[in-house]
């Protein structure tokens, strides 16, 4: 199959939204867009499946390329491995509830929903490029359409939070920018002429210099979009005055644009480099998801306290890559795919919660399992995800990347995974004690006793997320056999002294 | 006096035949009807552009006064495309306007001049066509001839222009006396390094940091930008700066090419001084005209890392810049001299609820201002990434980081217009700003020139191959 495609959907989509004559048209456009997009990905899904039972080796597969820049050795390349796929697949799953959940935006609707689908393809683009500049290119494609919505129909302090948001994105894209900018001269020297093409960067490795010497910039770089410690500080705020879609979006998808950047990029290109520098990764993960555990228990605020929770899950992410084995490789990635569907639900679940009850403090809210039952329940299996319960995906992400951790001897690594684990248990607290104030006990306000239950675009897309997050959670291994071959591809590199 | 005089002339023939015409139109009393004299000229400044783009052919003229090549002959077809775009997009007001025909033999002048200017192989010519691109532009600045402001822009402008030749006519004298010659090739064999010439060397380059607003010779441009009327500036802010920034590679090539160490010093100095000052000085500014006069001087910064670098890859660089710069700035002024003639609002805060009424002119000045932020797919993304790569490709890590994180700083005051226009409310509706027919092509062009140029690959292969050719 042509892999451009998935490019081209969303383009296609978007322009059909820019002639949709009025809201009903734009978001049935928009739906029948993404769900196009989730068929087209699954269908990759399993002939990708099809092609490695038929025996094919190849690192990645689909792949395309056409010159671009020729001069400076640019191409438009693109192609996948099993990782990327998981990447995609979450990707559509978020778009389609995100496009479900935004039904009742009624303030300049055409805009919002053809910013969603520009944001969408800047997250495909990026997942599926072999070449680092279109890479570049669609990991800041995907800034702009943020700032705007966040900027336009966001809530509370949402100026402030949009530029902030926009301007330390781009610090982490100017990062990754001069990180590029040194690979590619650096891949003079090894590869015969500068190249942006990361099969050939990493199959003649990069000598040791070079990789030391891009690897803070590309880490930090990609760091800075997955809300690495002390690069986070964009997400608490972004994520609670997004509007819910955009929260989503930013959670579920654009976080793991970091993460996906780490391991591709960085780790995968400059693994002599990653090892020097793996106990910084560990050491900056263990903080993020410790800190952000505790500062989420300060939290009153429901979106603040999913928003300070991202920081946490997304520092498993940074310690399963820190960690360098196999195991833990496949588990951050699997975090990313989890903490991607579970935060989108979450998102979600308070940002219907918060259109009915039009709070989102904790304080104010009580007793609505009795008046929205689905939605409570929604907001329940959330956050029980969130704090690992088995049977859910959280818990066998979080589990793969202990056991990878686990595998690393060294006290300093020991110590930063018990750390790790210990999180878990003041998530249990802040997860819980939300959750039962919300759900449980007495309605707080008396204005919430006639509220009125999920409507079918959101109970939709409730169901399609919980579905996602199931499938991971009880039957962990048609992920795990589709990242693995992706993450022994990354162990080679980082063995191969 | 054969054929061959006439085809390297042809674009400055073609520019003087049309300064005639629009001479005898107005003496032969033509020029009474304002609109149908608009006419003729937007339609001989368009036969102009795509009259530039046939038959040019290299080699040199006055025994080496005047050369032209592929590249300068693309250079010219930047400007005169530039010329044409301004002048369709300065319709409605030159509508209103009294003295056209005078207004245009001013701007065509200049434009001569400019032509000149990047065709001179002479200093004795070099500093006549810079004489002649300066003074017009200075007296079209007091155009708005009932604005105050437009007469200080206009004085400041000349004032400015005198003491930067005075400057550069000084450090062309000493090159004169160390070298005997004014010749660029014949110079070329002579600059040894001497400290004398360095001297010299560093009064030229301040004449033409002058015309480039480069800091700490930037305190002209703001004031100069702001009180001029709106096309004027746009002509001073991308015609006048492509002319400079091109003549400025091209002598540096030539003339200081074995003084290669000393300006590259000098250079990278003011690299990074002007993207830094500029930057920061634009996030201070109100009026909407001077955070565009500070981010244009932040944008040449960017544009002498390419020149700097010294390589076919940068001065290509550099021409692909410009013609990005051409467009996304074209289309902004277009929107702010909308704007600004029809409401008289020319701070950023009065933009505030702007997109409500003026949904397409909204995008039109966000993707602009986008492609000079470097945001993709914009072509400005393109253009600023190929310049930094050229800055790369020489290893000045230092520079480039300076520039790198003034991306961010510029990025915030170009979002600052977007998040007025597009995300503050204000009390009173903003009206509707009208648009007639030919604006909308001019903008349309600008816009479609924003997204294409960058995203296809062939515009700046086309590019490169012509230094290719001619090295």
């Amino acid at each position: 199959m042509s892999l451009s495609i998935l490019i081209i959907i969303p383009l296609l989509t978007a322009l059909a939204v820019i002639f949709c004559r009025n809201a009903e048209q734009v978001k049935w456009t928009s739906l029948f867009g993404s769900v196009a997009q989730l068929a087209v990905s699954g269908v990759m899904f399993f002939q990708y499946n099809a092609l490695r039972k038929a025996g094919e080796v190849a690192q990645f597969v689909f792949e395309e390329k056409h010159t671009w820049f020729s001069f400076m050795n640019i191409n438009y390349h693109i192609g996948v491995d099993g990782i990327a796929i998981a990447m995609i697949l979450l990707t559509a799953f978020v778009v389609v509830a995100g496009v479900l959940v935004s039904w009742n935006v009624s303030h300049l609707t055409k805009e919002f929903y053809l910013l969603l689908v520009l944001l969408s393809t800047g997250a495909y683009g990026f997942f599926i490029s072999l070449d680092l500049f279109t890479m570049f290119f669609f990991l800041e494609l995907a800034v702009i359409p943020k700032f705007l919505l966040i900027g336009i129909w966001g809530s509370g302090n949402k100026e402030y939070s949009a530029m902030k948001l926009a301007l330390m994105l781009m610090g982490g894209s100017a990062l990754v920018l001069m990180g590029l900018l040194i690979v590619y001269f650096g891949s003079a020297a090894s590869c015969g002429a500068p190249t942006y093409n990361l099969i050939e960067i990493a199959s003649h490795r990069l000598d040791f210099s070079t990789q030391m010497f891009a690897f803070p910039f590309l880490f930090a770089g990609f760091g800075v979009f997955t809300a690495m410690f002390p690069f986070h500080t964009w997400a608490p705020d972004g994520h609670s005055s997004a509007p819910t879609a955009a929260s989503m979006f930013l959670a579920g998808i654009s976080m793991k644009l970091g993460g996906y950047g780490c391991l591709r990029v960085a780790v995968y290109l400059l693994p002599d480099a990653a090892h020097e520098y793996s106990w910084i990764v560990v050491l900056l993960s263990a903080i993020a998801i410790f800190y952000g555990s505790f500062a989420t228990m300060m939290q009153k605020d429901l979106k603040y306290i999913n928003a300070y929770s991202s920081v946490s899950h997304c520092g498993f992410v940074l310690l399963g890559i820190g960690m360098l084995t196999k195991t833990a490789i496949t588990g951050a990635v699997m975090q990313m795919v989890s903490h991607g569907l579970m935060t989108a639900l979450f998102f979600a679940a308070i940002g219907m919660i918060y259109e009915r009850t039009h709070t989102r403090q904790v304080e104010k809210l009580g007793g609505l399992l009795k008046v929205i039952p689905f939605l409570s329940t929604i907001f329940v299996i959330a956050g029980l995800c969130s704090l690992g319960l088995p049977g859910l995906s959280g818990f066998v992400a979080e589990m793969t990347v202990f056991q990878g951790a686990w595998q690393r001897p060294e006290t300093f690594y020991r110590l930063a995974t018990i750390l790790g684990c210990l999180s878990i248990v003041v998530t249990a607290v802040y997860i819980l004690r939300a959750s039962g104030k919300v759900i449980m006990g007495p309605i707080v306000d008396e204005h919430h006793t006639h509220l009125s239950d999920a409507r079918w675009n959101e109970k939709l897309a409730s169901v399609i997320l919980l579905l996602a997050i199931l499938a991971i959670g009880t039957a962990p291994f048609w992920l795990t056999d589709l990242l693995n071959p992706g993450s022994e591809l990354i162990m080679n590199q980082l063995t191969a002294r | 006096m054969d054929m061959n005089f006439f085809i390297l002339m042809k674009p400055e023939l073609l520019l003087t035949g049309l300064i005639f015409i629009i001479m005898f139109a107005k003496i032969a009393n033509l020029a009474e009807n304002n609109g149908r004299f608009l006419i003729l000229v937007n339609t001989l400044l368009v036969l102009n552009f795509v009259a530039g783009f046939f038959m040019n052919q290299e080699g040199t003229l006055f025994s080496g006064m005047y050369i032209t090549s592929d590249s300068m002959a693309f250079e010219k077809n930047i400007l005169n495309g530039g010329m044409m775009l301004i002048s369709l997009m300065a319709y409605d007001w030159m509508m209103r306007c009294k003295n056209t025909p005078e207004y245009y033999m001013l701007l065509l002048s200049a434009q001569l001049g400019m032509f000149f200017l990047i065709s001179s192989g002479n200093f004795l010519m070099f500093y006549l066509a810079m004489e002649l691109a300066t003074i017009p532009l200075a007296a079209l600045s007091n155009f708005d001839l009932d604005r105050p402001k437009s007469s200080e822009a206009a004085f400041k402008s000349i004032m400015s222009s005198a003491f930067a030749s005075a400057i550069m006519l000084f450090g062309l004298s000493l090159m004169y006396g160390t070298t005997g010659t004014l010749d660029f090739a014949e110079m070329q064999m002579l600059v040894t390094g001497s400290s004398l010439q360095v001297l010299a060397f560093i009064f030229v380059f301040a004449g033409i940091a002058f015309k480039l607003s480069l800091v700490p010779f930037h305190l002209w441009t703001a004031d100069v930008y702001e009180g001029s009327p709106v096309p004027v500036t746009a002509t001073l802010a991308v015609i006048s700066k492509a002319t400079f920034i091109f003549v400025f590679m091209s002598t540096m090539f030539t003339v200081f090419a074995n003084f290669f160490m000393v300006w590259d010093k000098v250079v990278m100095i003011s690299i990074i001084a002007t993207i830094t000052i500029g930057n920061f000085m634009a996030v201070r500014q109100t009026n909407l005209k001077r955070v565009l006069a500070f981010s244009s001087i932040a944008q040449m910064g960017y544009l002498l890392l390419g020149v700097a670098s010294t390589s076919v890859q940068g001065a290509s660089s550099v021409l692909y810049f410009m013609l990005i710069y051409v467009f996304s700035s074209v289309a902004i002024f277009a929107v702010v001299g909308l704007i600004f003639y029809q409401t008289g609002k020319e701070d950023v805060a009065d933009l505030r609820g702007f997109y409500k009424n003026n949904k397409l002119l909204s995008w039109v000045m966000a993707v602009a201002l986008f492609s000079l932020a470097g945001i993709p797919p914009t072509a400005g993304f393109f253009g600023k990434y190929f310049l930094l790569t050229s800055g790369a490709a020489k290893g000045d890590y230092i520079v480039l980081t300076v520039a790198i994180l003034n991306m961010i700083v510029s990025l915030y005051y170009y979002l600052r217009i977007v998040k007025a226009m597009f995300i503050d409310k204000s009390e009173n509706d903003f009206e509707r700003i009208s648009v007639s027919p030919i604006v909308t092509v001019s903008i349309v062009v600008c816009i479609a020139g924003v997204l294409l140029t960058g995203m296809s690959g062939e515009v700046y292969e086309q590019i490169k191959s012509l230094f290719l050719a001619s090295n």
